[in-house]
């Protein structure tokens, strides 16, 4: 008896959510089949990566990095640089000098920040992605102005959390028109829950993405690939409206800060060069990522974009 | 399975004899459809009612035995619908082509370290022949990769010289990775129940065929390649294997597999980690790449232990005093559970910090610290009973013990547990440690 490839294609699909300007913006989500199953049927909008640029410059302490952004002074000539390498689909500028235990700069810089990161990545052709400083109250502040002073620009902001999500998506969605992602912790349930709170406040689905939060590889990163697994399955299967967002994964933050990418080569020689650590530790994190269902992936080296960027037009 | 206790009751003597030591023959076929007993433990099933029913209540996907490897075995395609039993397995790779082959069988030793309780290492090492090359050159490379100590796995479709290669490797576990479409017959005389057939062809439908044909010929012992036409052929090759013999119970396919990304991105390293990274989560049994580095391995073998753990079962790591930032008898304590997770994020931020630790870790059975502390595993009676029982007061010098912020209502209690001690109630959230523990350490 010959062999029979029975596919699995659903009548359901993952949403789809464009942000971006006119003549530059990007489309995640679509696929009506399993994450990267392209043989079962054609997915329209493969996954797309974003490169994370930090309004605190990028890492000196990484060669490859430095080298990169080298002769880029300021945050919004770093962001043009991240918008030009190759395989990037989209900048996310990170605002990590907000951070209140940190340098805590003010939400007008911030807000100023973002003004001219966003004409660079613009003018550079690639949509813009805003991540803010992990301190909830700061953040949404952040997020309140930037929605106002970017309006038109349709930004997506990274993330609302469910002590914030009346407030950021009434003031980014409703008001001025921006796209959001909602975060929870790992755990489908709180996914959900989140999701079905975000949809009461009359936003239209399409408006919104996922963080179903993240973990670098050997970190408990079976708790994330599991809650992807999950989602999908309830979305594809199950028709699941409040689960069909489509899934945007911040990796580059966890993978540079875990042990095996922040020891020096001094301490630990056998291991071998740092840079290289970081840049696999990466790569491997993102491609599970993308296995379990990541509509993006958020990266920081250009030769983890590159190969990851390869990876996914080789799936396609 | 789809086979029902009642289809099977059908074919069962219905004596009640109690011979297979159940109370009635209902009782045991039921047993038997739940897979929780074996149907010859019946004395008088009829052979053709056995014949007919082991078939049947057979596993989906067969375990393929390598050595002390076991490879396959699964039942589910996602780690939540129950757990994957076999992790994967990373190989390294060398042909008679290589001009450094030498060099790199001596490095498949280089990385091997334990993490959580578990050795990682290249398990096995993949010598392939080109078809260029002769095959004395090949029997050379062979006896050099055999001195490695690894199992091997011989790349090779010319049944003359992949049965000298046995020859010589006789005593290693070995896949014979070489039966195709049209030499599967010579391939199959050579193996035998010590060496796994790895099989290949042009097409996922050949492959197919071929497996049939090697079944009927008695081999049962076999892996699949998913071939190196393209990445995109190779992943969609491993889900349809995978995915026909678990979900659609098609047992022509239920094999494990293997996967060279050495063919599929010659050269590249970062792309061989990407797919690793790919085949690791989506069906890949084998995984080879050209070499393993630290670099590599580090954020690999992390990722397989990850998704190979029993969802159902915690990963602990083993209670004990590590001594963190170069820690000594005069560095303040810290305690935690032996959740892997917390073990990993507390101690990452402790690193993190610069600041000496000695990190205490009891058995607290698994659990985060707000479980474990409601399950009574996490208490001062337990904390006090570790410092005792590991006689932690004549190793270290400090008497101060930093206790997680989530269970600070324990520190009157272990004050009167633990005379001349000085607690402190560390914050409720791993990254807040970092700035906690440098204005703590001043």
């Amino acid at each position: 008896m010959p062999f029979t490839n029975k596919p699995q294609v659903f009548n359901a699909s993952i949403n789809t959510v464009s942000f971006g300007g006119q003549g530059c913006s990007v489309t995640l989500g679509g696929a009506n089949v399993y994450p990267l199953y392209t043989f079962d049927a054609a997915i329209a909008n493969m996954p797309k990566i974003g490169v994370e640029v930090s309004d605190l410059g990028c890492d000196a302490s990484i060669p490859g990095l430095s080298e990169f952004y080298r002769g880029a002074a300021t945050v919004a000539e770093q962001a043009a640089r991240a918008a030009a390498m190759e395989g990037a689909d989209f900048v996310c500028l990170k605002l990590d000098s907000a951070d209140p235990n940190g340098k805590n700069s003010s939400v007008e810089d911030c807000v100023a920040t973002a003004k001219a990161v966003c004409d660079a990545v613009t003018g550079a052709g690639k949509p813009l992605a805003v991540m803010g400083c992990k301190n909830i109250e700061k953040d949404t502040e952040l997020f309140v102005k930037i929605s106002e002073a970017l309006q038109g620009k349709n930004v997506l902001l990274i993330s609302a959390r469910e002590e914030n999500y009346k407030t950021v998506g009434a003031s980014a969605i409703l008001a001025y028109g921006q796209k959001v992602s909602a975060e929870s912790s790992v755990d489908i349930n709180l996914a959900k829950q989140l999701n079905v709170l975000i949809s009461q406040l009359g936003i239209q689905a399409g408006n919104t993405v996922m963080n179903l939060g993240s973990a670098a590889a050997g970190y408990g990163f079976e708790y994330v690939a599991s809650t992807m697994d999950r989602v999908k399955s309830a979305a594809l299967t199950q028709n699941d409206a409040m689960l069909q967002m489509p899934v945007v994964t911040p990796v580059g933050s966890d993978a540079w800060s875990v042990k095996e990418a922040l020891l020096d080569e001094a301490d630990m020689p056998e291991w071998g060069s740092r840079e290289e650590r970081g840049i696999q530790m990466e790569i491997v994190t993102a491609a599970a990522c993308l296995a379990s269902g990541s509509d993006a992936v958020i990266l920081r080296h250009p030769e983890s974009v590159k190969t990851i960027s390869e990876l996914i037009s080789a799936l396609k | 399975m789809a086979l029902k206790g009642l289809d099977i009751f059908k074919l069962s003597p219905k004596t009640n004899c109690k011979d297979c030591g159940s109370p009635t023959c209902m009782a045991f076929c039921m047993k038997v459809a739940q897979g929780a007993i074996s149907i010859d433990k019946c004395p008088h099933m009829s052979p053709e009612a056995i014949a007919k029913l082991s078939e049947q209540t057979a596993p989906p996907m067969k375990t393929i035995k390598v050595g002390d490897f076991t490879l396959g075995g699964e039942t589910v395609l996602y780690r939540h619908e129950k757990t994957f039993v076999s992790r994967c397995l990373y190989s390294a790779y060398v042909c008679d082509g290589m001009s450094d082959a030498d060099a790199r069988i001596a490095r498949v030793g280089a990385v091997d370290y334990e993490r959580i309780g578990e050795r990682m290492y290249v398990e096995l090492l993949y010598v392939d022949h080109c078809a260029e090359q002769p095959g004395d050159k090949y029997l050379e490379l062979v006896g050099k990769a055999k001195a490695s100590g690894r199992a091997l796995i011989l790349g090779v479709k010319d049944a003359g010289l992949a049965a000298r290669a046995l020859e010589l490797v006789k005593g290693t576990p070995v896949i014979l990775n070489g039966a195709n479409e049209s030499n599967y017959e010579a391939m199959n005389r050579l193996a035998s129940e010590d060496i796994v057939l790895g099989v290949s062809a042009a097409s996922i439908e050949a492959l197919y065929e071929t497996v049939e044909k090697l079944e009927a010929l008695g081999n049962k012992n076999l892996i699949l390649d998913v071939g190196a036409a393209s990445i995109k052929d190779a992943f969609a090759n491993a889900v349809k294997i995978r995915r026909a013999a678990l979900k659609n119970e098609d047992r022509v396919f239920g094999y494990p597999s293997i996967v060279n990304t050495a063919a599929l991105a010659p050269g590249d390293s970062h792309m061989q980690a990407a797919l690793a990274s790919l085949f690791t989560a989506r069906y890949g049994s084998v995984i080879v790449m050209d070499e393993m580095d630290y670099a590599k391995a580090l954020p690999l073998y992390g990722l397989r232990q990850n998704l190979f753990t029993d969802p159902q079962k915690p990963m602990k790591v083993t209670p004990g005093v590590y001594p963190l930032n170069g820690a000594d008898e005069n560095a303040v304590c810290a305690t935690t559970v032996d959740f892997a997770l917390t073990y990993f994020v507390v101690s990452g931020e402790i690193e993190r910090s610069g600041v000496p630790v000695n990190l205490l870790i009891s058995d607290a059975g698994g659990y985060s610290v707000l479980t474990a502390w409601a399950a009574g595993k996490l208490s001062a009676s337990s904390i006090a009973k570790f410092i005792d029982e590991n006689a932690i007061e004549s190793k270290i010098k400090s008497r101060t013990l930093l206790i997680p912020g989530k269970v600070a209502v324990l520190k009157g209690e272990l004050e009167a547990k633990l005379p001349g001690w000085k607690i402190v109630v560390a914050p409720n959230e791993a990254v807040q440690l970092v700035r906690f523990l440098k204005e703590f350490a001043g």
